[in-house]
């Protein structure tokens, strides 16, 4: 089978919206380099948290996004995402398992390559603005996941 | 998402992401990345394959313990199969051209309707 190139998504996104009457290009973050911290004890001794991008409720598309939070038990079996930026052609969501992978996970603690799965997952709203999610979004989103006894965290966007 | 890996990350809690779009993450950089060449919607495995599912969080988890240092990139081995969608996602045509321009004044005229209410945030 070819292999191909990945998709040059911030350009066809750029080319996408100017044609859409968009003026200016939208700044996708940018750095240098990246914070990196090293794993505390083994995996199999770890709590794992989840986050996803996904929403627990219909949104419209302009509705304001905020972080939510929800038990693992029962693993919801529907997820929303229409509000989002995704092929939309090509494929659907309606399997929550391929963007939020409570079973699989879950499959990983009983086969004690995690420690454990923390009882909660949460949504990322995935906002425009950087500032949003670092000075708001993000703050919030590690406290939750330490107030569930988070200690890594696996991280989904669609 | 990248954003909120960079802060956990800064706050001592490492993190993978399992994702599909690489350039977009890798611009942004992160401590570990599992990159799942997929149409962006499903990158921890097709619809209803929990097969490739398990295969797919069980590569991204492995990465909390093999990566050694920040901007680690693994690709899954996974194969989407049809190909189509890479050219198709957000394709800008002559034929779709007059579509589009339309579709951004709609939307920058909701904008602006929401924007006038007295309770738009």
């Amino acid at each position: 089978m070819a292999i191909h190139e990945p998709v040059a998504y911030m350009a066809r996104t750029r080319a996408y919206y100017q044609a859409q009457g968009f003026q200016r290009a939208y700044a996708y973050a940018q750095h240098d380099d990246a914070p990196f911290a090293p794993l505390p004890k083994p995996l199999a001794q770890c709590t794992v948290g989840l986050v996803i991008t996904a929403s627990l409720a219909a949104r419209a598309p302009l509705e304001p996004r905020q972080v939510a939070s929800a038990p693992i038990e029962p693993v919801p079996q529907r997820l929303y995402a229409d509000d989002l930026s995704w092929d939309k052609q090509a494929t659907h969501t309606d399997d929550a398992a391929s963007f939020c992978p409570i079973v699989a996970l879950k499959e990983l603690e009983q086969e004690k390559v995690i420690g454990r799965l923390a009882a909660r997952f949460h949504c990322a709203p995935t906002e425009y603005s950087q500032r949003t999610t670092e000075e708001q979004d993000a703050p919030e989103i590690l406290r939750r996941l330490r107030d569930d006894g988070a200690e890594v965290a696996l991280l989904v966007p669609l | 998402m990248s954003l909120i890996s960079r802060h956990l990350e800064a706050n001592g809690m490492p993190t993978v992401i399992i994702g599909s779009a690489l350039d977009i993450v890798e611009h942004c950089r992160v401590a570990r990345f599992l990159f799942v060449d997929f149409p962006l919607g499903n990158p921890c495995g097709k619809p209803w394959d929990t097969a490739m599912q398990r295969r797919i969080v069980r590569h991204g988890v492995s990465l909390f313990e093999s990566a050694t240092a920040a901007s680690t990139t693994a690709r899954s081995p996974e194969r989407w199969g049809d190909d189509g969608w890479r050219s198709a996602y957000m394709q800008v045509t002559e034929a779709n051209r007059l579509t589009l321009a339309r579709m951004g004044e709609d939307l920058r005229r909701r904008r602006a309707v929401r924007q006038s209410r007295p309770d738009a945030p």
